[in-house]
């Protein structure tokens, strides 16, 4: 046995799983049949599902062909174009939703036009919860899909050139095809990252039950008054998030493997 | 061997659910830690200053964060030695749990209107808040603001329908600083402290929503704890709270 791998490999798991334990063994395990069938928790599950469902398409129809642009062509300003897109991953997320604010709030570059155009405003709305989603997500899925395709073998994609097919046919029939399982890994964690998000949310689409009250919201409003009911709700939002994703496994990742 | 304590603390410290700095390094007579409502922040951080320049050698640290998380960390044994909460339900958490000593309410606060500068949907009072055309901001209820907010418009017999549940105060106040909403319900000493970055309008409802703070020391807090709630009870602290928007009790 190779100790100095086996006892930090313990202690990484340990470190992992024991909050997980702490949640379980102070879990109101008598009055959870009730707290679990108040509206607002189905409100807040069914939001949280949806919203970070619908971030992660959004997340694969704009960042596999991001990722795509970073790792097979090649163009001045790439290296730093790579590094701004990582930069969701090292900003703190309220600091992401001030950001979106100023850009996309009323008052915003973007968003005031928005308003005066179409009359509308995403802040407060369940539209702006899937944008503050989008954007702290996103990064995990064109890095994961970046290196899909940078271990990929180019020779497949230019034996399709040289018989005749087109860049945009190469892309879809023979590179997507290639990189699937790592679009699949990198939309699962992009979607886990998405259900989780606290900060970007309730700074940019605010905090209103059923419209933009997501299962983190609810659980850190309700760590104000009542622990037990956060920790109801934490045991929720894990246990249904770890249920999707072996579903997800064992169908998809678990046939490609 | 203080090395390790101070890596023992770090892994701790991540365990913390709540993301507050609450780095406080009790033991020391000479130290105090003071938790208060983020209400207090620019008071209380005058009061530190103050202390420690009556008091030379002493070091007054502050946790500073929404009064029920607070409360939350003292029951959950933060090591604090005074608590000033911005509610009497949140000091009675910590009450509860045979944490606090003496408890003496130092101030209130009110509520106001706050909205932006130039105020867009033209609000004047209360009763404007229901509009559905206007865009409010109020504290959650789970938190003091939100409560006294909750109290003030049943007093007024209205129903406002908000677009956000804020978190805090200050997360409200920033809605109306950035202009995303028309207006919020917030402290009055929240509008002084944002220097012109928002406008307040006093509402007569108000009255009846008055938060009151309470100030007390924490079991196995040092003397010097009880030194520096003397100094906020005191004519100095009294003058520091007011200037700042706070009504003597």
């Amino acid at each position: 046995m190779p100790w100095l791998l086996v006892v930090p490999a313990m202690l990484g798991m340990v470190f992992l799983v024991l909050p997980l334990a702490g949640l379980l063994v102070r879990a109101p395990w008598s009055t959870l049949p009730e707290r679990l069938s108040e509206p607002q928790v189905l409100e807040a599950l069914r939001l949280s599902l949806v919203t970070a469902s619908l971030a992660t398409v959004i997340c694969l129809v704009l960042g596999v062909p991001l990722a795509w642009l970073l790792a097979r062509t090649d163009f001045p300003g790439r290296r730093l174009l790579r590094a701004l897109v990582t930069v969701p991953l090292v900003l703190p997320p309220v600091v992401g939703g001030v950001a979106l604010l100023l850009v996309l709030g009323r008052r915003g570059l973007v968003g005031q036009w928005l308003e005066s155009a179409f009359g509308f405003s995403l802040p407060f709305t369940t539209a702006g919860v899937v944008v503050a989603e989008a954007f702290v997500a996103m990064p995990f899925l064109v890095i994961a899909v970046e290196g899909a395709l940078r271990a990929a073998d180019v020779r497949y994609e230019e034996a399709a050139a040289t018989l005749g097919a087109s860049r945009f046919t190469v892309f879809r029939r023979v590179t997507l095809p290639l990189v699937a399982p790592g679009v699949l890994a990198g939309a699962v964690l992009c979607w886990a990252r998405a259900l989780g998000e606290f900060g970007a949310t309730i700074t940019f689409a605010g905090n209103f039950p059923g419209r933009t009250q997501t299962m983190p919201l609810a659980v850190y409003l309700a760590l104000e008054t009542e622990p037990e009911a956060a920790i109801v709700l934490s045991l929720v939002l894990l246990a249904v998030s770890v249920l999707i994703l072996v579903a997800l496994r064992d169908r998809w990742v678990g046939a490609a493997a | 061997m203080l090395k390790r304590l101070s890596l023992l603390a770090a892994v701790v410290s991540v365990f913390a659910l709540a993301a507050c700095g609450s780095s406080s390094t009790e033991g020391a007579p000479t130290q105090v830690t003071v938790f208060a409502a983020a209400s207090l922040t620019g008071t209380f951080t005058e009061l530190g200053k103050r202390f420690e320049a009556a008091n030379p050698g002493t070091k007054v640290t502050f946790n500073f964060g929404s009064s029920a998380t607070l409360a939350q960390q003292i029951t959950q044994g933060a090591p604090a030695a005074v608590f000033a909460a911005a509610s009497p339900a949140t000091m009675k958490t910590v009450a509860d749990a045979g944490l606090a000593g003496t408890q003496t309410v130092f101030v209130k606060n009110k509520l106001e209107i706050a909205v932006p500068p130039d105020n867009p949907a033209k609000v004047e009072n209360l009763k404007d808040l229901t509009d559905p055309k206007v865009k409010v901001a109020l504290c959650a209820e789970q938190v003091p603001c939100g409560a006294a907010a909750v109290k003030a418009l049943d007093a007024a017999g209205l129903k406002v329908t908000p677009v956000t549940l804020e978190q805090d105060v200050k997360a409200t106040l920033t809605k109306v600083e950035l202009g995303e909403v028309d207006a919020a319900l917030v402290y009055k000493t929240d509008v002084i402290a944002s220097a012109g970055k928002v406008t307040g309008i006093p509402f007569p409802e108000a009255d009846q929503a008055v938060n009151d703070y309470p100030i007390a020391t924490l079991k196995d807090a040092p003397a010097l704890a009880q030194k520096f709630v003397d100094l906020v009870l005191s004519q100095q602290g009294r003058d520091v709270l007011t200037k700042a928007g706070f009504e003597a009790p």
